[in-house]
C-alpha cells in the first residue's frame, strides 16, 4: 500500500535546541498511526510542520509521490493535511455551519454566501461524521466531543487525506471518547491516513494500527502495534542514560517543613497529601493536565480548595492569598514565564523586588537603594547577565529573564519554593545553571517542590517524586527506587506487571 | 545619543511642544513672554490634575470616563454648599468636594473589583448617572458668580509668590503624584497590574484592589478639579466640563500613557496635558477656528498613538523571537 504522506529526513531546530533529528514518518491511507513520545519528543514540532506552520530545515515531504513544501497552513490544507486539536480550535459564536465552512463556504451567483447550500452541506458532512444534530445551531452550545465532530466535519469538507488528532481524548468523558473511537473507525473506513497523538497506552492499543515512537527529537522505533507489547513502547520513550549530568547534592533531608493533608477541589484534583523535609527537592511529575499545577496554585492561595490543611514549620496555616503564602515563605515560580513571570516593561530591579517591597521600604515608602543592593545580591547570585539592573526584563533572553524571576522568588527568603517546569524552553547553559542552583539551595536548607514533565530533569534532581494521574497522586518513589518506567507507568495509568521485566 | 533620547517619549513631547511654540511666535511673538507662558500652564492646571489621575487608572489597563461628570457633579455640589453655607470655610468646602469625588471613584473601583465588569461599561453607566444626579440637585438651575462667598471664587486666582493658587495646586499634585507612583509600594503595584496582571497575581497583589484604588485616586482629584473649575469661572451647571473626559484621556494618550497599561509616567501625563493647552491657548490668537483645533487635536492624539505602537510593536518582536525557541 502506497503512503498517503511521506516525511523523510527532517530536521528543525531552534536557538539553542535541536527539536527534530533526521526524522521520518509515513502514514497510510486507512490506518491509524499512533506518535508516541515523552513531553519535548518532538511531537508538537512534527505536527506543525505537517500543517504547514513550521518549516524544516532539511528534509522532504511526499504526498502521493510528488515532492512538495508546505510554506503555509493554507498550503498543507489544500494538501488534504488537516489537525484536530486537543483544544478545538473554532468560533464559539458563529455555527456549527459557518464553522465547518469558514473560509471556503459555498457562494451563490451574486458572490454572496449560499446559505441554504452551505446548511444543506454540513448537514450531509455532519451525517458522514455520524453527528445528526442541527448544523444551524450555535457552537458554544455543544459539549467538547461533539465540538470535535464539528472539527472533524470540517476536515472532510476540505477533503482531508491526512487527519492528526492531537491527544483529542485529554478533555474528553468516558462515554464521548467511546464516540471518539467510532468516529476514527468511520475516518478510517473512509481510507483517510489518521496520525494519533496521545500519551493513553490503553486507547493507543485500542485504536492504533502502527506506532512511531520519538525520543529528543529522534524517531527510536516504528512498527505494527500489533507486534509490540506496553512494555516495549515503554522502554522506547524513556531508554537512554539519566542522571549523570545533573548536579544533584546528596543532602540529608532534615524534619518536615510543609505537611500538606486532604488537599481537595471540586473539579481539579482530590486527596492530595504530602510531607516536604528540610532541604529536600520533591518533584512532581505527571502528563500535561494531571493537575500539579492547579494544585499548586491552590497551595499558594491562588484558587481555594474545598477542604484541606496545611502546617508549614509546624503552625497550621490558612492561606486564602498569594500575598499570605508569600509571608509565610510558601512562593511559587509559574510555568508561563511570559504570561505569569516577569513583568515585561519594568526595570530589572522592579521586577526582582515586587514580592519583597515591604521590606526594602521603610514606613510606606520605597527605598530605592535597598531595592537595587537586593535585586543585586540575587541577580548575582544567579549569575544574571545583563547590562544593569535598571534596563527592562524584555530586553533579556528567555533563559536570563527565568534567572530574573527566579530571583525575585528567591530575595522573599522563602522556607518553600515551588519550581513549575523551571526549565521549560530554555536553553541547555541556562538550564544547567537553574538545575545547580537548585541543587545549592537545598543545600542550604530550602526545601523545593519541583513539578516537572521532563523525565530526565525529575530523575536527576529529585529525593523524592510524586506522581499525579487525573488530579490524584498516583505512585510515590524514593530516590534510590526510582526508574523511568515506574514513573511513566504510574502517569499513564498502566498496571504494574508482576513479573515485570528489570529495568 | 541624539538618537537615544529621541527614544524617551517625554524628551519626543518637551522636543514636539518647543517646535509647537516656536511655531506660534513666528506668527505671534507675545505668546513666548514669560508671563504668558505662565498664563498658559495656569489655564491647563486643571487637565494636568485630571490626566495624573487618569494616568493611574489607565496605567492598571481600565479608564474612568466619569471624570468630567464627577468633576462636574462634585463642582456643583462644592457649589451649593457654598451657597448655602457662606461663612463655610472654603478648605471644608475643598475637603468635602475631594471627598465626595472619592466616594464617587470608588464606586466605580467597586463595581470593577467586585462585581467584575469591564471599566468601560461601568464608567460609561456611572458617567450618565452622576450627570443625572447633577440636574436631580439642581432641577437644571444654575449657580451664579453672585451666589458664591467671594473667598469661595478668590482661592484660585489668589497670587502666592507670582503665581495664582491654582497653579500651585496643579504643582502639588505633580509632586504627590511622583511620590505615589515613583515611591510606593502603589505605585509599583499599578504598573505591576498594567504591565502584567497573570504575573502580579503571582507576586501577592491583589489585582483587583490595585484597580480600586486606582479609580479612588482619580476620584478624588476630579472632586478637587470639580471645585478648582466652579470657582475659577465662577459658575456651575448641569453641563460643566461636558465632554471633558476625551480631553482628559487625549493627554494621557499624547502623553505616551498606553491604553493597553503598565506604561506611562508623571511628567508624561503633564506634557501631553500641556501640549493640549497650548494648542488651546494659541491657536485662537492666530486666528484658527475652533474646528480646525479639533481637527488638530485629533490628528495629534492619532499620531501619538500612531508613534506609541510603533514602539510597543518593536518590543513584541523581540518577545516573539523568544517565543519562537520554545
Amino acid at each position: 500500500m502506497k503512503p498517503a504522506i511521506t516525511l523523510e529526513g527532517i530536521s528543525k531546530s531552534f536557538p539553542g535546541v535541536r527539536a527534530l533529528s533526521d526524522v521520518s514518518l509515513a502514514l497510510y491511507p486507512g490506518s491509524v498511526t499512533a506518535l508516541i513520545g515523552e513531553n519535548g519528543a518532538g511531537k508538537s514540532t512534527l505536527v506543525k510542520i505537517l500543517t504547514g506552520i513550521y518549516q524544516p530545515d532539511a528534509g522532504v515531504i511526499r504526498v502521493a509521490d510528488a515532492e512538495t513544501t508546505f510554506p503555509t497552513a493554507l498550503a498543507a490544507a489544500r494538501a488534504g493535511v488537516t489537525a484536530i486539536h486537543q483544544e478545538t480550535v473554532l468560533f464559539d459564536e458563529l455555527s456549527v455551519a459557518e464553522n465547518i465552512f469558514l473560509g471556503h463556504a459555498p457562494r451563490n451567483r451574486f458572490g454572496l454566501i449560499d446559505w441554504k447550500k452551505l446548511n444543506a452541506d454540513a448537514q450531509a458532512l455532519l451525517h458522514r461524521a455520524g453527528a445528526d444534530f442541527d448544523p444551524t445551531i450555535r457552537l458554544r452550545d455543544l459539549g467538547i466531543a461533539k465540538k470535535h465532530l464539528v472539527a472533524i466535519a470540517r476536515a472532510l469538507s476540505v477533503d482531508a487525506r491526512v487527519v492528526i488528532m492531537d491527544e483529542p481524548t485529554a478533555a474528553l468523558s468516558h462515554k464521548e471518547i467511546h464516540e471518539l473511537y467510532a468516529l476514527v473507525e468511520r475516518l478510517k473506513a473512509d481510507g483517510k491516513a489518521i496520525l494519533f497523538i496521545s500519551h493513553k497506552f490503553d486507547e493507543i492499543f485500542r485504536i492504533a494500527d502502527r506506532y512511531t515512537v520519538f525520543r529528543d527529537g529522534a524517531m527510536v522505533g516504528e512498527g505494527l502495534i500489533a507486534d509490540v507489547s506496553q512494555d516495549d513502547l515503554v522502554r522506547m520513550m524513556v531508554g537512554r542514560a539519566v542522571g549523570s549530568v545533573y548536579p544533584k547534592k546528596e543532602v540529608a533531608s532534615g524534619e518536615p517543613v510543609l505537611t500538606v493533608s486532604g488537599y481537595r477541589h471540586p473539579t481539579e484534583f482530590e486527596d492530595i497529601n504530602f510531607e516536604l523535609r528540610r532541604g529536600e527537592i520533591l518533584g512532581f511529575y505527571g502528563l500535561v493536565g494531571a493537575g500539579r499545577s492547579e494544585f499548586m496554585q491552590s497551595l499558594i492561595g491562588i484558587t481555594r480548595p474545598s477542604a484541606g490543611a496545611v502546617r508549614l514549620d509546624g503552625e497550621v496555616l490558612v492561606i486564602r492569598s498569594p500575598a499570605e503564602a508569600i509571608r509565610a515563605g510558601i512562593v511559587y515560580v509559574p510555568e508561563e514565564r511570559g504570561r505569569q513571570g516577569a513583568i515585561i516593561g519594568m526595570p530589572i530591579f522592579q521586577n526582582v523586588t515586587l514580592p519583597s517591597l515591604s521590606h526594602t521600604s521603610r514606613s510606606g515608602f520605597l527605598k530605592l537603594a535597598n531595592e537595587f543592593a537586593l535585586a543585586r545580591e540575587y541577580t548575582s547570585r544567579l549569575d544574571l547577565r545583563a547590562a544593569s539592573l535598571d534596563q527592562d526584563v524584555g530586553t533579556l533572553s528567555g533563559g536570563n529573564q527565568q534567572k530574573v524571576v527566579i530571583a525575585k522568588w528567591l530575595a522573599t527568603r522563602p522556607k518553600v519554593i515551588i519550581l513549575d517546569e523551571p526549565t521549560k524552553g530554555i536553553d541547555i547553559g541556562s538550564k544547567a545553571a537553574v538545575h545547580a542552583f537548585m541543587s545549592e539551595l537545598a543545600a542550604q536548607g530550602l526545601s523545593v517542590i519541583m513539578v516537572s514533565s521532563e523525565i530526565p530533569e525529575i530523575m536527576g534532581m529529585s529525593d523524592r517524586v510524586i506522581v499525579m494521574r487525573e488530579g490524584r497522586i498516583a505512585g510515590r518513589f524514593d530516590r534510590v527506587e526510582l526508574t523511568a518506567e515506574k514513573l511513566v507507568r504510574a502517569a499513564a495509568g498502566i498496571e504494574a506487571q508482576v513479573n515485570g521485566r528489570a529495568a | 545619543m541624539m538618537a537615544k533620547l529621541l527614544k524617551n517619549r517625554e524628551i519626543l513631547l518637551v522636543v514636539a511642544i518647543a517646535v509647537l511654540v516656536a511655531l506660534i511666535a513666528l506668527r505671534f511673538p507675545a505668546f513666548v513672554a514669560p508671563a504668558n507662558l505662565a498664563r498658559v500652564y495656569n489655564d491647563t492646571s486643571i487637565l494636568i490634575i485630571l490626566a495624573l489621575g487618569q494616568m493611574a487608572v489607565i496605567l492598571t489597563r481600565c479608564i474612568d470616563l466619569s471624570m468630567a461628570a464627577n468633576l462636574a457633579l462634585c463642582g456643583m455640589v462644592a457649589a451649593m454648599l457654598n451657597s448655602a453655607v457662606p461663612g463655610l470655610p472654603v478648605p471644608l468646602v475643598i475637603i468635602a468636594a475631594m471627598a465626595l469625588g472619592g466616594v464617587l471613584g470608588t464606586i466605580n473601583g467597586t463595581l470593577v473589583w467586585k462585581l467584575n465588569i469591564p471599566p468601560i461599561v461601568v464608567t460609561l453607566g456611572t458617567l450618565t448617572i452622576y450627570r443625572g444626579l447633577i440636574f436631580l440637585l439642581t432641577d437644571g438651575k444654575w449657580i451664579n458668580a453672585h451666589e458664591m462667598s467671594d473667598a469661595f471664587k478668590a482661592l484660585p486666582r489668589l497670587d502666592v509668590a507670582g503665581m495664582p493658587v491654582l497653579s500651585w495646586v496643579s504643582l502639588a499634585m505633580i509632586a504627590l503624584m511622583f511620590m505615589i507612583m515613583g515611591r510606593t509600594p502603589l505605585g509599583r503595584a499599578f504598573y505591576a497590574v498594567g504591565g502584567n496582571p497573570h504575573a502580579a497575581v503571582y507576586t501577592g497583589i491583589d489585582v483587583g484592589r490595585t484597580r480600586f484604588f486606582a479609580y479612588c485616586l482619580s476620584g478624588t482629584l476630579a472632586g478637587l478639579s470639580g471645585y478648582l473649575w466652579v470657582s475659577r469661572y465662577a459658575v456651575a451647571y448641569v453641563d460643566i466640563a461636558a465632554g471633558f473626559e476625551l480631553d482628559i484621556i487625549a493627554a494621557c494618550v499624547i502623553g505616551g500613557i498606553s491604553i493597553a497599561g503598565g506604561i506611562g509616567s508623571v511628567p508624561g501625563a503633564v506634557l501631553g496635558a500641556l501640549f493640549l493647552g497650548v494648542i488651546k491657548n494659541a491657536l485662537p490668537v492666530i486666528n484658527i477656528s475652533p474646528f480646525a483645533q479639533m481637527a488638530i487635536s485629533g490628528t495629534v492624539i492619532i499620531i501619538a498613538v500612531a508613534v506609541n505602537a510603533r514602539a510597543e510593536r518593536r518590543k513584541g518582536r523581540v518577545i516573539l523571537k523568544k517565543a519562537e525557541a520554545v
